[in-house]
């Protein structure tokens, strides 16, 4: 094959979401600095079913950094060592031969575990179902240029709407604090002017349904945008703060 | 040539700019009472099924939507990049419905259905207003207005964009207004639900069978119509760009169960993709089309030339495909840019440790958005460097998260040494033949997006398959399904203890056991690496008889063998990811074969299929509009046999003429 780097890997092996899960050992060789760090698991679960055992269960998909659903968390850090990538797009060369590395599905009491690194994060849909749009009806729609918008609140919301949904931002809280995710979504909308009209009942319910969902409050310690494989700022959740404040006041 | 008579697309009648205006306003409504009695399915929550889920919600169909992700928002076309297309003309270039549709029919070198394309070239720029609205953060001009790039195949500007990640935001605002209509309880969520059979009964589609992934139960979903919307099938060939779990399975079964397949064969090599690194690879990723905005391809003028780029000088660069093509430059649509770059590999002109990649360039462009921004901000007698600087900072905000991405796949820096690129397998234009209204041969089973076979031809454009699928999901099937259902108000519900449903369940439950106890010796993906390997090699970029009449044996024994041999770990009744591979690797053996038989049958080069046989002097492809203007759809009789069927394809509005790019 094609490397020559030899790895001790830990690995949380958990039945379904009721099971006691525990870590264990695997040893796997000849891994090459490209392959993906799900590559790498590729061969894990290859060797696995050779020996007639049961492969690591682990959620992915586009395997290039945008769908959001690749989810490990890797030495204690949500996506591992790089900063502003996903698993997927973790390279081996960020390794050593030798190394030992543990990899743990996202904790939180809002992502039960599906099976060993595969968590349920539907919690987010729901969030999102609750205000994350815009009331527009298809068909409802008028001439696109026909609301111009500065350009930088364009690329604001554009950033802020870069959230790929990963949860990595619950998974490294020690509170399993939604903010991150939920503000991403209020910010692209609070700054676009199609999002003003409902601009005060979206941030209400939003955060009403992050609270019903079991997510923890947030204590601002930034964890969340260090590990964010998007960088979505924590200025989003000062935004959405100030969004909730103003919109309470308004209730009536 | 005459249609076969299995085969009415219920074209309109009219002139083709009028054809969808009238029959839009004449087909048959159903009243909104009689909606909420009327249940629809859709399979798949990409841009076609959510923008179809939340339309047919929003009017007041109850309906149910699934996907095998852990969240709708997660379907692939959450990985388009580089644009969609709209004949807004905001840029004042010429653009119009009319161009947008030649352009379309053109680049899709004369194998689509013209009043398919006009429809869709018409609603374009509906789809812009409707995302705007929706709040898509669409990259915008400095006065506040969009803005747009150029794609491949066109001379006009009218790609709408968002960096690139231009699809990430069109599903988002796609999947808001789903999961608004979730929120309002008129839409029913099943992610992590895989659809394994459509259920017929009296001759109509009535429901599906799925498996619920997380606890490997089946359920039965009853619908007065079902919509497959469930992506292309690009993975036949194990490598491409596609998503580690798009597959065929939804449309393959909606085939097995009666409806036809057109055009297997039509698959698009995207031409600048990351070139295959070792073995061990799993997916291929895009360098999207937009790159060949402002990226020159060249290959050095001296085969195996060993130099580093930055040493070649000027002269002994080839940009080929300026030298080839000077009208459309590096901008020739994709089938033809991606042979040119496998003619010069073939030649011995390839650069990189494996000699199948050509570079892709940004250095000139670079050094001219430098010295434009430069004049900009009046700096007098800049140095090199600084415009340098000042270019790579343009060249960011354009395509800053491709680079990066680049770098963290390749280790090398695209700011400073050329993109090493080569074509990968990316999408797939054949899929379930519909109609117009995009009815499969089955009453009451639609296809959307790219499961269908429908706009693009034997080559679909850059940037036009996100415009496709919103058009079937917002501004299509809204219309066209009235035709149908306005038939269905006084069908109850079915209950899913009828025997119809039981017989199916039954079947897919079989079927399962028996991918579980074959217990055999090899791996899931060992057959699907060997069946991507025939596909590449001999159903890929060319093709030959010879070749795929190998192609077809060699399939059908590496099927057999997977029947025999497959060994499938871990529990039926249990989320499983290898068990959920096996059963889209076993349809993907029986599709590749009648890829196999569709290119074989096909006689001529068009678009994305090339027959070596039959090409120009030049190395074009070479078109047979006498004997094969005609959509080739396949019907299904069981056990891995096929009966053709042809409709014609009629060209009242566009000559028939040879594809020229020069
Ligand atoms: C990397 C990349 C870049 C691209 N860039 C562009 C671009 O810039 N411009 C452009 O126009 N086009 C682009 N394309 C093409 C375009 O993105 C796709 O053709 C389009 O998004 C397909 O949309 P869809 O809704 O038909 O399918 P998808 O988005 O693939 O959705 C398929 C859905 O079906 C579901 N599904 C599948 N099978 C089953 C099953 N058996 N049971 C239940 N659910 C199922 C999936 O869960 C998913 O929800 C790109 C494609 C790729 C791969
Ligand atoms: S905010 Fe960042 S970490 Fe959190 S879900 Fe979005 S992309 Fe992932
Ligand atoms: S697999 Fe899609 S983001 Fe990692």
């Amino acid at each position: 094959m094609s490397g020559n780097m030899n790895l001790t890997l830990k690995v949380w092996k958990q039945k379904n979401k009721d099971a006691k899960g525990a870590l264990e050992t695997y040893q796997v060789k000849g891994i090459s600095p490209d392959m993906s760090f799900l590559e790498m698991f590729d061969v894990l679960n290859e060797q696995l079913i050779t020996e007639g055992k049961d492969p690591i269960a682990f959620d992915h998909d586009c395997r290039e950094g945008i769908c959001g659903m690749c989810s490990m968390y890797i030495n204690g850090r949500p996506h591992g060592p790089v900063k502003g990538v996903t698993t997927c797009q973790l390279h081996m060369r960020s390794f050593k031969d030798g190394d030992t590395i543990v990899v743990e599905p996202w904790r939180s009491a809002a992502f039960p575990v599906v099976k060993d690194l595969a968590v349920n994060r539907s919690a987010f849909d729901r969030v999102i179902a609750a205000g994350g749009f815009v009331s527009v009806n298809t068909g409802n729609a008028k001439d696109a240029n026909n609301i111009l918008i500065n350009k930088d609140d364009a690329d604001d919301a554009f950033n802020a709407a870069a959230c790929i949904g990963c949860g990595a931002c619950v998974a490294t809280c020690k509170n399993g604090s939604a903010m991150l995710f939920v503000s991403a979504k209020v910010s692209q909308l609070a700054l676009l002017p199609q999002g003003q009209i409902e601009k005060e009942a979206r941030v209400l319910n939003m955060v009403n349904q992050m609270d019903e969902e079991g997510f923890g409050a947030c204590s601002v310690t930034g964890a969340c945008e260090i590990e964010c494989p998007k960088g979505i700022s924590l200025e989003n959740i000062a935004r959405m703060n100030r969004e909730f404040i103003g919109a309470n006041a308004t209730k009536k | 040539m005459a249609s076969s008579p299995k085969l009415d697309a219920k074209i309109p009648q009219g002139e083709i700019d009028q054809k969808w205006t009238k029959y839009r306003s004449t087909v048959h409504l159903v009243n909104p009472a009689n909606k909420r009695s009327l249940e629809v399915i859709i399979v798949g929550s990409g841009l076609a099924g959510a923008s179809a889920a939340a339309s047919l919600a929003e009017m007041g169909y109850k309906v149910k939507v699934f996907c095998f992700q852990d969240s709708p928002r997660r379907a692939h076309s959450i990985a388009a990049q580089g644009g969609i297309n709209a004949a807004k003309n905001y840029q004042n270039d010429g653009d119009s419905v009319y161009r947008l549709f030649y352009d379309t029919i053109k680049g899709g070198d004369y194998r689509a259905r013209e009043a398919n394309v006009h429809r869709l070239s018409e609603v374009s720029g509906a789809i812009i207003d409707q995302c705007v609205a929706q709040g898509v953060p669409f990259a915008r001009e400095y006065g506040g207005v969009l803005s747009n790039r150029s794609f491949g195949g066109t001379q006009v500007q009218r790609t709408f964009y968002a960096a690139g990640q231009t699809g990430q935001q069109l599903l988002l605002g796609a999947y808001s207004a789903l999961q608004r209509q979730v929120g309002m309880g008129a839409v029913q969520l099943y992610a992590r639900h895989e659809m394994l059979d459509v259920v017929n009964i009296d001759g109509k589609c009535r429901g599906i069978i799925a498996r619920d992934l997380i606890s490997g139960k089946l359920e039965r979903h009853f619908g007065h119509a079902v919509l497959i919307a469930s992506g292309g099938y690009g993975n036949v060939f194990y490598l491409s760009t596609n998503a580690m779990g798009s597959n065929v399975t939804a449309a393959w079964k909606a085939h097995k169960k009666g409806a036809f397949f057109g055009n297997p064969c039509y698959t698009q090599i995207h031409p600048t993709c990351i070139p295959v690194s070792g073995d061990h690879q799993s997916k291929l990723t895009l360098m999207s089309e937009s790159l060949r905005n402002d990226g020159r391809i060249w290959v050095p003028k001296k085969a195996g030339d060993t130099r580093k780029p930055t040493d070649i000088p000027e002269e002994e660069r080839d940009y080929y495909l300026e030298r080839r093509y000077p009208a459309f430059g590096n901008l020739v649509p994709r089938d033809v840019a991606s042979r040119a770059a496998k003619e010069r590999c073939d030649a011995g002109f390839g650069v990189g440790a494996s000699k199948l990649a050509v570079y892709l360039d940004f250095a000139a462009n670079m050094m001219r958005y430098g010295q434009i921004e430069a004049n900009k901000q009046n700096l007098h007698n800049p140095s090199k460097e600084q415009i340098r600087e000042l270019g790579r900072a343009v060249v960011k905000e354009k395509y800053g998260n491709l680079f990066d991405m680049y770098k963290q796949i390749t280790g090398e820096d695209p700011y400073e040494v050329p993109m090493r690129i080569y074509p990968a397998v990316h999408y797939t234009m054949g899929g379930l033949w519909v109609d117009y209204n995009l009815q499969t041969t089955v009453p009451g089973l639609y296809a959307l997006g790219e499961a269908n076979f429908s706009d693009h031809g034997a080559n679909r454009l850059g940037a036009s398959a996100l415009m496709q699928g919103l058009a079937d999901g917002y501004f299509v099937i809204p219309y066209t399904i009235g035709d149908y259902l306005s038939e269905e108000i006084r069908t109850k519900a079915i209950p899913t203890d009828h025997e119809a449903f039981v017989k199916a369940e039954a079947e897919v439950q079989e079927r399962i056991n028996k991918l579980m106890t074959i217990k055999g010796t090899k791996s899931v993906d060992y057959f699907h690496k060997q069946l991507g390997k025939i596909m590449w090699e001999k159903c890929g970029m060319a093709r030959n008889a010879e070749g795929l009449k190998q192609a077809i044996s060699e399939i059908q024994k590496l099927r057999e063998e997977f029947w025999k041999n497959v060994r499938v770990t871990g529990e039926a009744n249990e989320f499983n990811p290898e068990l959920e591979k096996a059963g889209r690797v076993a349809d993907f053996l029986e599709l590749g074969e009648l890829m196999c038989m569709d290119a074989l049958n096909r006689n001529e080069s068009c678009g994305g299929h090339f027959r070596e046989e039959y090409q120009t002097k030049d190395g074009e492809a070479l078109r047979d509009d006498d004997n094969f203007a005609y959509v080739a759809a396949w019907e299904n009789k069981g056990n891995n046999a096929w009966e053709l069927h042809k409709e014609e394809l009629k060209f009242e509005n566009i000559k028939l003429a040879q594809r020229n790019y020069a």
